[in-house]
Formats: structure tokens, sequence, C-alpha cells
């Protein structure tokens, strides 16, 4: 086989990959893109609107109330979840435990179960009047908080996200401690290091790469919340609003308002928020690499 | 293609005189979707174009929600063999309208026919999405409808975009036994059932006296017709809009004092807390339609025969007056191509003394036909689950206080998703709900502007 035809080849493994990113991806992209620049009326038709839905996004106060809300989700939620994925891959690493497979399969279940039936599942557990929670307070004779109430709402929502995502992020880090090479372990024994000291000096430090790939996945997760509140919008109405999320917000404005040119350039604008955010996450900690 | 002048002028209306280059491209755009041979045509269609087309092989598609409505579709097809309708659940509410509304905006996919609730007529005919069924012999059933139901299914300029299928006016299901236990007299003005609510929670907090869920704004509405407001009227491109008006801020002012005071509750509908609610009896009333007597007798079996269904509280007891809440209709879309077929089954479907009657036995509809609201085998049912009451023959005359100058706007999704963040937040959150009322309004006021409507107060 020439080198030519080994390249010809290459392609040609590529080409199902490629067909389904053009078409699935880079074309309804652009075409979103496309759209984000007219303006599409009830009465008189679409017209070009140049920047008019940026300019309106920028300044459209429900929008950034949305964005706002899943920042302070992604900063609250997001260290939670990876400090209890860290925890569950490095007791399972450390071989003490004594059912390893079945807590590891245990932590990552949830992951398999569809986030539409996890929300409609925790959505009955919170329930106000007959949800397990509530039955108990009764039962004891206090009165269980409003799960689903406004002030507790965001961290219902974590905890939904939590639940789901701990285990995924916990095989991720667990994969990344399988790689670390055993002479490492070795060494620290010979000084005299015991578990604790190798999981601080050796363990966390190697999971770097691995913990920083967790934290890009859950900006993206976190701004891009949709399916979770969306659900429990339906138990708590006047709670979660069409803009309590900006994907929400997008949804809404597509398929409620039928502003679909708008909604095109609120996405685009979120993706923007997202590809800045990630890209100050890998900033700040390849300076951390530096120091 | 002379079917599409009409098209043209009406075009010109909407965008001026001025504005005629645009017109013209924007007829360019449009013929592409309605160049087939048989399209809608608006002079009448004479009986042999529709010997005709009933007797050539056609496949309809029928998007519906309604239960078992194949009973009802087989007796069309033995009537005409060769007519075929493919019957697709596309969704119930608001899933249905979105996936036809991206699908009427994609230009493929949508159906012959469609499942179009009252309220959302306005909203589909806005955007040209119903074919007028006059030239299809649609004025010769006028009298065969409950009036108020043909009005709510009637254009701004005469046309008619649907026929009727149920309705559902709108009355109050109690539970007897809970109001003989506290002594309670069925309430039969609103001052009379909020003195009920309060000494109701008085007597048991566990108990509310109804439930007005802060997500129902079609619920609201039905009450907001009861009490006479007048939130919308459509001219043209011009959209009155007055959901802060005074009859609209009354039962604003009187929910939310409820609401306030805590004698009520303000839960979600059709939820899980919310069936067992009315399991368990945390709710005394259900302020609800005429398919709502056989929805709970469904829900909520362990209260069998525990329940009574009265008419709707009064603000003028001399004069009653009801709302209404749901009920549907069938509509023929734009962009079919067998209008003649898909309007004769409409009809038939919705007319026929047969398949009406079936409509009642088999889905429980409230119907929209005179001949079957007066039928005494309908009105004369007994149900075990109102303790034997003739709950039909109740609803029946109910039926005849409906207000029938009720119109809804064009975008109504919009209303609804409005009310539910300002007047229904403030239901749920024990706010200013009269006051919440005006921010609907300002907020729907800019929605539409900002879609191109001239707005006028009222």
């Amino acid at each position: 086989m020439t080198t030519r035809a080994a390249r010809n080849s290459g392609y040609v493994f590529v080409t199902p990959f490629l067909a389904c990113f053009l078409l699935l991806f880079l074309l309804p992209l652009g075409y979103a893109g496309y759209l984000s620049f007219f303006k599409d009326q009830l009465v008189g038709g679409t017209v070009f609107a140049g920047l008019d839905n940026y300019v309106r996004a920028v300044s459209d106060p429900q929008l950034l109330d949305g964005v706002l809300r899943v920042a302070l989700f992604f900063a609250v939620q997001v260290p939670v979840m990876l400090l209890v994925a860290l925890v569950a891959a490095l007791a399972i690493d450390s071989g003490l435990l004594r059912f390893a497979r079945v807590f590891r399969l245990g932590v990552f279940l949830p992951y398999a179960v569809p986030s539409v039936v996890a929300t409609l599942m925790w959505g009955y557990l919170y329930g106000p009047d007959f949800g397990p929670l509530a039955q108990l307070g009764d039962r004891l004779g206090f009165e269980a908080p409003n799960l689903l109430g406004n002030g507790l709402m965001l961290s219902a929502l974590s905890n939904i996200v939590t639940w789901e995502f701990a285990g995924y992020n916990m095989i991720i880090l667990y994969a990344a401690l399988r790689t670390i090479p055993t002479d490492l372990f070795e060494a620290a024994a010979v000084d005299g290091a015991g578990p604790w000291r190798v999981a601080w000096s050796i363990k966390i430090p190697a999971l770097r790469p691995a913990l920083l790939l967790c934290l890009i996945f859950s900006v993206i997760g976190s701004f891009q919340l949709f399916a979770e509140p969306d659900l429990l919008q339906r138990l708590a109405p006047s709670v979660i609003d069409s803009a309590y999320t900006p994907n929400l917000y997008a949804y809404s404005l597509a398929f409620i308002s039928q502003e679909t040119n708008y909604a095109a350039a609120v996405s685009f604008l979120l993706g923007l928020v997202i590809v800045v955010v990630s890209y100050v996450v890998l900033y700040v900690s390849s300076r951390g690499t530096r120091r | 293609m002379p079917t599409s002048y009409p098209h043209l002028s009406r075009r010109r209306l909407l965008a001026g005189t001025a504005a005629a280059v645009v017109a013209a491209t924007g007829l360019a755009g449009c013929s592409g979707s309605s160049s087939t041979s048989d399209a809608p045509k608006t002079q009448a269609v004479s009986q042999a174009d529709i010997d005709k087309a009933m007797a050539t092989p056609t496949t309809l598609t029928f998007w519906t929600w309604v239960p078992d409505i194949q009973k009802e579709v087989d007796l069309f097809t033995k009537k005409y063999p060769a007519i075929k309708v493919d019957v697709v659940n596309a969704g119930q509410g608001a899933d249905h309208y979105t996936k036809l509304r991206t699908a009427l905006k994609a230009g493929a996919g949508a159906p012959d026919l469609a499942q179009v609730e009252f309220q959302y007529i306005p909203t589909f005919s806005i955007t040209k999405s119903l074919v007028d069924l006059r030239p299809y012999g649609a004025d010769a059933n006028r009298s065969k409808f409950v009036d108020w139901t043909w009005s709510q299914v009637t254009g701004p300029n005469g046309e008619i975009f649907a026929y009727p299928q149920d309705t559902g006016p709108l009355g109050m299901l109690y539970r007897a036994d809970i109001f003989e236990k506290h002594k309670i007299d069925v309430p039969k003005t609103w001052d009379e059932f909020a003195a009920a609510a309060r000494k109701l929670h008085a007597a048991d907090p566990k108990v509310f006296l109804t439930d007005m869920a802060a997500n129902e704004a079609a619920g609201w509405h039905g009450l907001m017709w009861q009490a006479g407001a007048k939130p919308y009227s459509v001219n043209g491109t011009t959209v009155g809009l007055a959901v802060n008006d005074a009859a609209s801020q009354k039962v604003a002012g009187y929910w939310g004092g409820l609401a306030k005071e805590g004698v009520i509750a303000t839960d979600p509908d059709f939820t899980d807390n919310w069936f067992q609610g009315f399991n368990s009896g945390k709710y005394a009333t259900w302020l609800t339609a005429a398919w709502g007597p056989v929805f709970l007798s469904g829900a909520a079996k362990s209260t069998a025969g525990k329940w009574k269904a009265a008419p709707l509280p009064q603000w003028d007891a001399s004069k009653p007056v009801a709302g209404n809440w749901g009920g549907s209709t069938t509509a023929v879309i734009t962009g079919t191509k067998n209008p003649i077929a898909a309007a004769k089954f409409a009809e038939f479907l919705n007319t026929d003394p047969e398949t009406t009657k079936m409509f009642n036995t088999t889905q429980n509809f409230f119907p929209a036909t005179k001949a079957l609201v007066d039928d005494p085998s309908f009105s004369g049912q007994k149900s075990e689950f109102f303790g034997g009451q003739e709950v039909n023959k109740l609803f029946s005359e109910i039926n005849t206080t409906v207000d029938k100058g009720w119109q809804w706007p064009p975008f109504l999704d919009q209303s609804v998703k409005d009310w539910t963040e300002t007047a229904g937040k403030a239901l749920a959150d024990q706010g200013d709900v009269a006051a919440a009322t005006d921010e609907w309004q300002s907020r729907l006021t800019a929605y539409a502007k900002n879609q191109g409507f001239t707005v006028s107060a009222g």
C-alpha cells in the first residue's frame, strides 16, 4: 500500500463522522446564525434586522437573570459534585472498600437513568403534601421545608444534577487514577507515606488534567441546564418562570412566543458565554500549573 | 394561478400599498406551497366537485389526541370507502400545537386536519394556517351548533375556521359530605363562596374550599369570561388588549384576596399532588368545565358518591352567567392537497348524529350540537359518582348562559405565559393579583407591538 492510498483511506474512515458533524452540527449552527440576523413578525413578515436581536439580548434583563442564575448554580453545585466524585473515586481506588464493584456501579447507576425520569422521580420525592419528606415531617410533627418553593428551588435542582452526574465524573477520575504508574506508590511506601499522604501528594496532583476535563464538561452542562427546570416547572410554575435558565428562555421564545430569530440570537450569545467561561477556567488553571 | 389572487389581495391589505413590491415577493414565496391542482378556494365548490373528490382514492392525515377517535373515523370511512384517514396522536395541548406550528413553519409534514381547541383558533388563523370552510358548505351547518360555539369558530370577516366538537361550560363540583359536615350551604354568589371558604378553613385547617391553580390560565380565563371581561378583540392587524379591565381586576382582586387570607389553595393542577388532594379531601370543590365530572370520577375514584354538581357562584345572582373552559374543534390545515375531502370529513365527524352521539358515549364529550344537548337520552343520564345526579342536564342548562361575545387573542401562548408569570405568580406568592394584571397587560402590549400589531386599549 502506498502512502497516498493510506492517506486516502484515512479520509474514507473519517467521512461518516464528518458527514454527521456537517449535517447535524455545522449546518444547523450556520442556519441558526443566519436566522439570528432576521426578524419575523406575526404581522409584516420577515425582515433583515442586522444586529438588532443581539442588541436586544445583551440588554434583556430576563436573559441576564438566567445567566447569573446558572452561574451561581455552577459555582455552588459543581464543586460539591466534583468533591463527591473525587472522594468516591479515591475510595474505590484505595482498595480498602469491601464491595468496590457494587459501590462503583451504585454510584454510576444514576447516570444511566435518563434525566427526564430522574427529575420526575425527584419531583415526586420533593412533593409538598405527599412526598416522603413531607409525610415524615407530618408524622413527626414538624413542617417540612417546601423544596419546590422560591428559596430552595436552586438547591433542589443542584441535588438532582449532583445525583445524576457525580457517578459519571467518578468514572472519569477513577480511570485517570488507574493510569498512575505503580512504581510511584512503591516509592512512596518506601518513604513511609500512608494512604492519606499518597492520596494527597500523588493521586490528587495526578488527577489534575482529568479534573479539568470534568470541570469543562460541567461548565457546558450547567450553562445549558434545561430538562430539569423544564420538568419541575410543571410542579412549581410560579417559581420557575420561562426564563429561569437561558436555554429554557430560548426554548420558550422559539416555541411559545414564536420569536425564533430572537431565540437564535439568545442561543448564540449563550454559546459565547460558555466559550468565555471555559476559557477563563482553562486560563486560571494553566496559570496554576506554571506557578 | 388564479386561485392565489385572493391571497395576494389579503397580503396587500396587510403590507399596505406602499409595500406592494414586498407583497409581490411574498406571493412568490407563498405560491410554492399552494401550487397544487386542488388548492383551497374562496368561491363555493360545486356538488359535482365534491362528489368527485369523495369518490377519488385519498389519504387524509388527522392529528388528534382524542382517545379512541378511530371509532368515529371508521363511521366516516364506511360511508366514503375511497377515503382513508390516518389518525396520528402528536401529543396533547402545548406539545400538539408546538409540533403543528413547527411543521407549518418548516413547510412540510403538517397534517390535513388537526384537533384545535377554541382558544387556539385565532392563534392559528392569524398565521393563515386554517382553511376557511365556507366554500365547502360550512355555513349550512350553522344552525346545528350551540350559538356561542359557532361564534367561537367564526373569524373576524365571517370565515368559518373549524367545526366545534365538544365544549366546557363552567360549573362547580363540590363534596356534599364535607359541606354537610361543616354546615355549609352551596354558595350561589361569590360573596357566599368567600364566606364559605373562610368558614371551612377555620373549621378544618387541612381543608380548602377550592384550589385556584396558579398555573391554570385557561380556567382563569373562564372565570374572566363569566365576570364579563372583554380582554381581547381582533380586527385585522389591530388587536385590542384589556386583560386588566374592570371585570378582570374584579376577578383578580377576589381570588388574590382569598389566597392572601390563606383560605384557598393555589397548588398547580393536573399534578400528582393535586390528584391526591382530591382523593384525600384537601379540596372541597372544583370549579371546572362540563368535561370535569367524568374526568374527576376517574381521577378521584375513592371519593365516588360524595360529590354533587352546581352552577358557578354568580356575581349577580339575578342574572346567571357562565364562562367556558376548553372544548375543541376539528380544523382543516392550510397546505392540504385535499381540502374538499378534509372539509367534508370535519363536517361529518362533528355533525353526523351517530358520530356526535358516540363522542358523548365513548369519549364522554360534552356535545356542541343543539340536537344532542337537547336529547333526553343525553341529559337524563344519572351519574353514580355524583350520587345519581343528572349532571348532564345541569351543564346543559349552564350551557345556555355562556356569554357569546368572548374573543381570544391571536397569540394565546404568550398571554398564558405572561399570565403565569404575573397574575399566577402573585396568586401563588399571596401578592397583589389585581396589580399583577397591570403587569400582564403591559407585557402583552409590548409583545403585540413587537410582533407588528397595532394595539388599542380594549
